[in-house]
């Protein structure tokens, strides 16, 4: 059985996250994996936090660890819940794998007062290195997969992602990239150098 | 409320059942949904475990068409072990070391609760099918006044697969307040098309049956064993699936190397049909079969909330877990996904599981460890919230 993590410290953009959060706090995290972040939220936070993830793995790992957690996607579950039941919608790592991240965009933001997205940045320069110089799909510890077997079909950059933000009169209170040793950085009004070397980034959204 | 209790409940061959046998509606009638009333009634009830100080360890388990409350001990008609022996006992994952576990025979039922089988005490004889129509709303009906005799205010857990699932999002919809965790499991927030129609062929065998008698077959000395049986069978192969037969039978015959060209029980799978016909019989009223199929069919939380299953749920303070599995094709995934998308709409909190199982609509009654591990997750995080002290 894949335990969720109990564990003390969690991932370096998983941390950012919780950071963001005010403690008792009503939380959906969308695509919760095995219930790290969740469980972490609840233990430190006293969030009252819930779950949707696609993979049975990560649903049998939360709901046996006491998360209340359903089986389910982004694409097709998020119209059902009514508008700003949440303090927080997360979306965490998904982004990139859902059929129309536009309209869950737009979800997060009527489901939740803020939406917290992090996704990693396609620009980043290793990833640019690996596809100018050596002509290949990128391959990273961020993006495991080969081409032909990601269930991540709608990569962007830190540059699209803000300008799609803008696009949708979204407001970014917060945005900060992560380098690959984990540092954070503010990304400010000139997005180039976080665009080229961050390889995650976090934002928090409202309307 | 006046009631009186009696150790055990009395059988037509005097052996007294085990369990306790309260008389309820002394007071005030459990009002039905066709409107009738039940005045004095009697509901059998089965208790695992303690009760604990504060009265806030009680789980109910609601059975489903054909069980009863002899859930974790021999049946005292068939000597088999309890429907859910798997699930219920010391250690186990509704554990009755940890909880107080009621189940009560439903009304309508014939097993000591108010049934067609009981005597209506305005003519000191059977029912039969003078017995009222009744819902799933009056079953939980009746479970609510049992509750109130026990003094239990809040259950810790409702839980129960298929009919037992049903009573349970009657429960949530109903005494919202009185639900602290729900567990509907394989179940439906209404009686589908397929189901009503598989229904309509059991219980038109058993009243094709002349020994049916219009309803009125102990009077005249005869019960409607081969339309029950027959009603059996069939509703039997809806709880498995193709895959569950063809692994257990495939085309096997029975006890012959060849086919004989009769109509005898060549095939395994006949032969294992016919049995379980003839031992339901021993132990189910037919007349009973009739009533509860009928409360299954009449079910619809979503057309008492106004085509809006959210609004049965809307406000709730309960914690639920609803399970499926990928087999059960007379109760799909899909079902519980529309209980799923309901209790989203109304920002409830719910966890959901579709659990991998080939032995359809049966799987909750198996041996299935995911479905034991997860509902025992899903137990101790609500055991948590409530304030029940942690396992072992």
């Amino acid at each position: 059985m894949m335990a969720a993590n109990t564990a003390r410290s969690i991932r370096a953009d998983l941390q950012l996250i919780a950071d963001m959060i005010e403690p008792h706090s009503r939380l959906l995290d969308v695509g919760c994996g095995d219930g790290t972040l969740l469980e972490y939220l609840d233990r430190h936070k006293h969030v009252d936090g819930r779950g949707i993830e696609i993979s049975t793995q990560g649903v049998d790992a939360c709901v046996s660890a006491g998360l209340s957690v359903i089986q389910g996607n982004a694409d097709t579950d998020l119209a059902d819940y009514p508008d700003q039941a949440f303090d927080y919608v997360v979306l965490s790592q998904t982004l990139q794998a859902v059929q129309a991240p536009k309209t869950v965009l737009g979800h997060l933001l009527r489901i939740g007062r803020r939406a917290i997205v992090s996704f990693p940045n396609f620009a980043y320069w290793r990833l640019r290195w690996n596809l100018a110089a050596r002509g290949r799909m990128p391959v990273s510890n961020s993006l495991p997969y080969q081409w032909y077997e990601t269930p991540n079909i709608h990569f962007c950059t830190i540059k699209d992602f803000v300008e799609l933000c803008d696009a949708m009169g979204i407001t970014i209170e917060r945005s900060i990239s992560l380098d690959h040793k984990g540092t954070m950085r503010r990304i400010g009004s000139i997005v180039f150098f976080a665009n080229l070397f961050g390889e995650h980034a976090v934002f928090l959204l409202s309307r | 409320m006046t009631v009186t209790q009696s150790r055990a409940t009395e059988r037509k061959d005097d052996r007294p059942l085990p369990g306790h046998r309260v008389r309820l509606g002394t007071d005030r009638p459990l009002r039905l949904g066709c409107g009738a009333e039940l005045h004095d009634f009697p509901v059998a009830y089965q208790t695992y475990g303690s009760l604990n100080r504060d009265k806030s360890n009680a789980i109910l388990v609601c059975h489903a068409l054909t069980g009863d409350q002899f859930v974790a001990e021999p049946h005292p008609v068939t000597g088999k072990p309890g429907w859910w022996d798997l699930m219920v006992g010391p250690g186990k994952t509704l554990d009755t070391g940890r909880y107080f576990i009621i189940c009560a025979n439903i009304v309508g039922g014939c097993m000591g609760t108010a049934g067609p089988k009981e005597n209506n005490p305005a003519t000191d004889k059977r029912w039969g099918v003078d017995f009222p129509v009744i819902t799933i709303g009056d079953m939980v009906g009746a479970q609510a006044l049992l509750l109130d005799h026990l003094g239990i205010e809040q259950l810790f857990v409702v839980i129960g697969g298929s009919l037992g699932g049903m009573q349970v999002l009657q429960w949530a919809a109903t005494f919202p307040e009185r639900v602290f965790a729900a567990v509907p499991i394989a179940t439906a927030a209404h009686h589908s098309a397929q189901n009503i129609a598989f229904h309509e062929v059991g219980r038109q065998a058993i009243m094709a049956d002349p020994d049916w008698c219009g309803g009125d077959y102990e009077s005249n000395g005869k019960n409607p064993h081969r339309g029950l049986a027959v009603a059996r069978m069939a509703a039997h192969i809806t709880y498995l699936s193709e895959t569950a037969l063809h692994r257990k039978f495939g085309r096997r015959l029975q006890d012959r190397k060849a086919v004989t060209y009769g109509f005898d029980a060549d095939f395994q799978v006949e032969s294992y049909l016919r049995h379980q016909g003839i031992t339901f019989v021993d132990r189910f009223d037919a007349n009973s079969y009739l009533y509860i199929t009928r409360a299954m069919d009449y079910f619809d939380l979503t057309g008492e909330h106004g085509g809006v299953l959210a609004n049965a749920f809307r406000g709730t303070k309960t914690r639920f877990c609803v399970f499926s599995f990928t087999s059960d094709w007379l109760f799909p995934t899909e079902e519980s996904r529309k209980i799923v998308h309901a209790l989203n709409a109304v920002a409830a909190n719910v966890s959901f599981v579709e659990i991998e199982s080939e032995d359809g609509h049966d799987s909750f009654l198996l041996e299935a460890p995911e479905f034991h591990r997860l509902l025992n997750g899903f137990l101790n995080g609500a055991a948590e919230h409530r304030g029940l002290p942690r396992a072992g």
